[in-house]
Formats: structure tokens, sequence, C-alpha cells
């Protein structure tokens, strides 16, 4: 639904640049929430302004629905017509909200149906309709001024919605919001992701909103795309840095020198079985829990575990094997054929201490 | 003079001020205000950005607000006859009056302009808006308040430049205080005459206040200005 490819947006002021993307290559399918996070300054926030154009890209190309937007004429300042055309099919909600303190809420969310020339009754219509899916049918006649943060966030996610989008633009939208609130918002734009087929490409600085809404998410850092995928498939690489903040496992326990240390990940219907117990009845051993976390992100259950086995590492292939078969993704911790590896027990305190 | 002999005078002249102002202050917003939004939109940053026309206009203004009114007065006696056919009079008077205005009114419009969040234009520009939306969605009612207090500061000046133009034979009650108060030695018909300045210009700036304050309540004009923007 929306693809970047080799974007670079390089700034001039004087002879001095700077480079705010660096080839950043997305690719958003149609359907999903993906999420871009970084900290500021790695790029994220010239990103989303790039699919829309608020910001030419230097070189590279975006295309949104099929639509190569940077071939459509027009600059920053002034877009030419097509391109605005494609901006309506494009919802997009700020950090600030950027609704009109003059205008009520309902004046607010009729704005971008103002510019596209719908008459006054289907406007209106329009508008009772979309307070009424955010759940502020009752603040039609209110005004900005009188609402709290994430009222007016769900009034800048109406007005977003008001051309029929097929894709949803958030630019940072719970940073200004308090937790509870953050939740709340996070939920509406699932809800209309899942309703509405909405496609949703934000960018955040908080882990705890690619945690709760996102399909897909994406790390940047300096410019580049350092790693992105789907988040199922990034708990699943245990080298994933985007994993690692998502689930920590930093503070579990490492074993006894003497046994196997497997860390065992779950997902989706995997989660459901009782493995631990299954493992120590079929093959009589001992199995020692050194730690486990379960969660919801993406709307689906994940758990990692860390479990000791008595014995080498040869003396647990079978069992092992058998986890594996089970669907579990299995990784040994140390063992004999681990020691060098990234999976070896120094690397892993290493890795331990740079998330620390 | 007993008050019978001043009360016809004092009404013809508060006329001729009236009508001076009135004119002076309707040229000035339809000049001023395009002139200052121009002067926002082709600014560096704004969507219209130039820099030769920027720095043109910008000129233009600073040329006519740095100008004493006086000189002015005098200095477009040609213009003057050229538009209204004659140099003296209240009819006279409104050219310059309103030339003298409008660049002061361009400036106090630019900087209101200026005071609205530019997020709010990006949000205009991110619904597929053109440069013209931005300005009729955007700019101009956010900025209303301070565009209504900017008009209210405008007129204020022109009662006062009016009063000026009135000591060159510009009629109204410039005019008049400089006729029968300086001239006559009629002390007490000057006194009339400033407290009658005074009154004008207080009531001016009440309505403005006023206005100001119900644009900015957000709530009980909305109806009627919701209205106006589509209009």
């Amino acid at each position: 639904m929306i693809t970047t490819k080799d974007l670079t947006k390089v700034y001039r002021s004087g002879d001095r640049q700077v480079t705010a993307l660096d080839g950043v290559d997305l690719h958003v399918r149609e359907g999903e929430v993906y999420g871009v996070v970084g900290t500021s300054g790695a790029g994220k926030s010239t990103l989303i302004r790039c699919v829309n154009m608020l910001e030419r890209p230097s070189s590279g190309t975006v295309t949104v629905d099929g639509l190569d937007l940077t071939a459509l004429a027009g600059n920053e300042h002034r877009a030419g017509r097509e391109l605005r055309e494609a901006r309506r099919r494009i919802g997009m909600v700020f950090q600030h909200f950027n609704l009109l303190s003059s205008r009520t809420v309902q004046e607010n969310v009729e704005l971008p149906l103002e510019i596209t020339g719908l008459d006054r009754h289907a406007r209106r219509r329009k508008a009772a309709e979309l307070l009424e899916l955010v759940g502020l049918a009752d603040k039609a006649r209110s005004y900005p001024g009188q609402l709290s943060g994430g009222q007016k966030q769900r009034v800048g996610i109406a007005r977003a919605l008001a051309g029929d989008p097929k894709v949803l633009l958030s630019d940072e939208a719970t940073s200004a919001l308090d937790p509870e609130t953050t939740r709340s918002v996070l939920r509406l734009l699932r809800d209309l992701n899942q309703q509405l087929g909405l496609t949703v490409l934000l960018i955040t600085h908080e882990m705890d909103v690619i945690k709760s809404v996102c399909d897909s998410a994406a790390l940047m850092r300096g410019g580049r795309v350092v790693e992105s995928g789907t988040l199922t498939d990034l708990l699943a690489d245990e080298r994933s840095e985007l994993a690692r903040e998502l689930f920590p496992l930093s503070e579990f326990g490492t074993g006894r020198p003497d046994g196997t240390v497997l860390e065992i990940t779950f997902q989706g219907d995997t989660s459901g079985q009782p493995f631990v117990s299954q493992l120590a009845r079929t093959y009589q051993i001992d199995v020692n829990i050194l730690g486990a976390a379960v969660e919801t992100i993406g709307g689906r259950m994940v758990g990692r575990m860390r479990v000791e086995l008595s014995g080498s590492h040869q003396d647990n292939v079978v069992p092992i094997g058998y986890l594996r078969e089970q669907g579990l993704q299995v990784d040994v911790l140390n063992g004999p054929n681990g020691l060098n590896g990234p999976n070896s027990l120094d690397g892993l305190t290493a890795t331990n201490g740079a998330v620390a | 003079m007993t008050w019978d002999d001043m009360q016809p005078l004092l009404w013809t002249a508060t006329q001729e001020t009236f009508q001076m102002v009135g004119i002076a202050t309707l040229v000035t917003l339809l000049l001023g205000l395009p002139l200052g939004v121009l002067l926002v939109l082709t600014d560096q940053g704004g969507p219209l950005r130039n820099r030769p026309v920027n720095k043109v206009v910008g000129a233009i203004v600073n040329v006519g607000r740095s100008l004493p009114f006086v000189i002015l007065l005098v200095a477009l006696i040609p213009f003057t006859r050229w538009v209204v056919g004659t140099t003296i009079g209240w009819q006279a008077a409104t050219v310059p009056l309103a030339v003298g205005a409008i660049p002061f009114f361009a400036r106090l419009v630019e900087s209101a302009v200026r005071g609205v969040d530019r997020g709010l234009v990006e949000a205009i520009h991110a619904m597929g808006g053109s440069t013209w939306a931005v300005v009729r969605k955007a700019l101009l009612p956010e900025a209303l308040p301070a565009l209504v207090s900017a008009l209210t500061t405008t007129v204020i000046a022109l009662v006062g430049y009016s009063a000026m133009a009135g000591t060159v034979g510009g009629g109204g009650l410039g005019n008049l205080a400089i006729t029968y108060g300086y001239m006559r030695f009629e002390t007490n018909f000057m006194i009339v005459i400033v407290i009658e300045l005074i009154l004008l210009v207080a009531v001016v700036q009440l309505l403005g206040d006023f206005a100001v304050r119900r644009l900015s309540h957000r709530g009980t004009s909305a109806g009627l200005l919701s209205r106006l923007r589509r209009a």
C-alpha cells in the first residue's frame, strides 16, 4: 500500500548538509498497522512527511496505493492539482492535533470536505457519522479549546477520515497524551484499522505504541531503517534489537554451568500448550524454569521462557528436537556447539549488558 | 460662541470626519489586507515564497510607513487631484488618508497572520488544500481576532490623521478646530472639539475590543462567522 524506494532527504543550509533520510526502503502492506520507531532525530518524522510530500524527498520514490507521488508536480510549499487530489486520499493526524480553534468540532471535521467541494448537507451527514465513529457525537458543537487532549486527537482522527482515505498517517499522534488517553486513542486506531480496513503508518518514539497496535515495525537510526518486519518475525529472531526492546529478558537468570539453558519463544497457537509438563513427563527429565514472561504484542500472545535442563547439550538433543516439533522456537544458550556463536553465554551476557 | 452656534458646525464636521475615515478605512481594508497576506505568503517558508516580490512589497510598505503624514498629504496633491478631481475638502483628504493607512495596516495584518500556528497550514496542505484554501480556511479565520484588533488601531490612527488633514483644508473636525478654535481664539469650541475627538477614539476602541472578545470567545458569534466564511 505504501512503498518507499531508496528514499533520501538532504537538508541544505548554506554549505552545510544534513542527511535526514539515507536510503529508506519501506513496505507497508494493505490493511496493516505499521510502526516506525526511533529516537528523535532518527528521521522518522521526515519519513512520514515524505509519504504525502509535505517534504519533498531529495531522491527515491514514494508509492501510495499504486500511485507514484514523487512523480506529481509541486514543491514542499505548493502542490499541483494531482498531488492535492492524491493527498485527499491520505489521512494524517498530528502530534499537536492542528485543529482550527475558530471552528467547532463539527466544522473542523467538515473542513476537508469543504476543500473537496462537497455540499453542505453531505458534509454535515459525513461529519456526524465520523464523530459517532470516534465517540464524540455529543461534542459536535464544542470548540477545540473546550476539549481534552484525547478528545482533540479523536477529532483529528475523524477529520483525517473525512475523505474516506485508504491510508492514515499518524505523526506521533499520542506523544502529547497521557498513558491512559494514549491507550484509548491507540485502541481507536486499531478498531478503525479492523473495521475500515484502513492501512496505518505511524511513527512514535514509544515502544509501547508498537507493542499495543502494530502488525509490523521498523527501527530507524541515523536516517536509516536498521531493522524491519512483522512483529511475529521480529520476535522470532533473537538477534532482533526491536524484539529485545519489545520483550526484554535481560533480568532472567543464566543457570548453572553444567546444565543446558534453553530460551523458548512461543507465539499464537503454541502459547496454549503445557509444553513444560509434557516435556518432563515424556522424557522423565527435570526442567528448571529460570524466567518467563507472557505479553500481548500486536494482538497476539507472545511468551518467552528460559529453562534449564540437567545434563549437557548432547544429553538433551532429543527433548530439544521434541520442543521444536511442537512449533516452538528454541535457542540453546550454552553447550558445546554454541560456545563461540552468538548464542553462547558470553555473548548473551554482553548483549544483556548493552540492553541494560 | 454659544452651543447653538457650535452645533450645526460640529454636526457637519463630524459627518465629514466619519465619511473621510469610513471611506479611507474601507480602501485600506481592501488593499492593506491582501498586501499583508501577500507579505506572509511570499516570505521564506510561505507557500508562494518569492524573494523579489517580498522585498519589493516590503520596501514599499516600509517607505509608506516612514513618511510623516503631513509630508504625504502635500506630496500626494497631484495624485489626489487625479483621483478625486480636487485638492481641498474631505473628499480630497481621503486619498492621502488611505495611502498612509494601507502600509500601516498591511504590517499589522502581516504580524497577525504570522501568529497563526504553522501546523494549521500543514494540516490544510495534508488534506489536499491549495494556497487559497490555506488563506481562506486557516490563516484569515484563525487570525480574525488579531485582524479586528489591527483594524481598530488603524481606524484610531485614521481619526488622528484626519484631524491633521483638516489643518490643510481637509474638512472635518480638524479643520473646525484650526479655523475656529485656533484662528478665531474660540477656546471653548476647541475644548468641545477635543472632547468629541477623545470620545470618538474611545468609542472605536471599545467597539473594537468588544468585537475581539466576542470573536476569541468561541461560541456565541460562531453561527454568523461560519456562515460568512462559507459564503
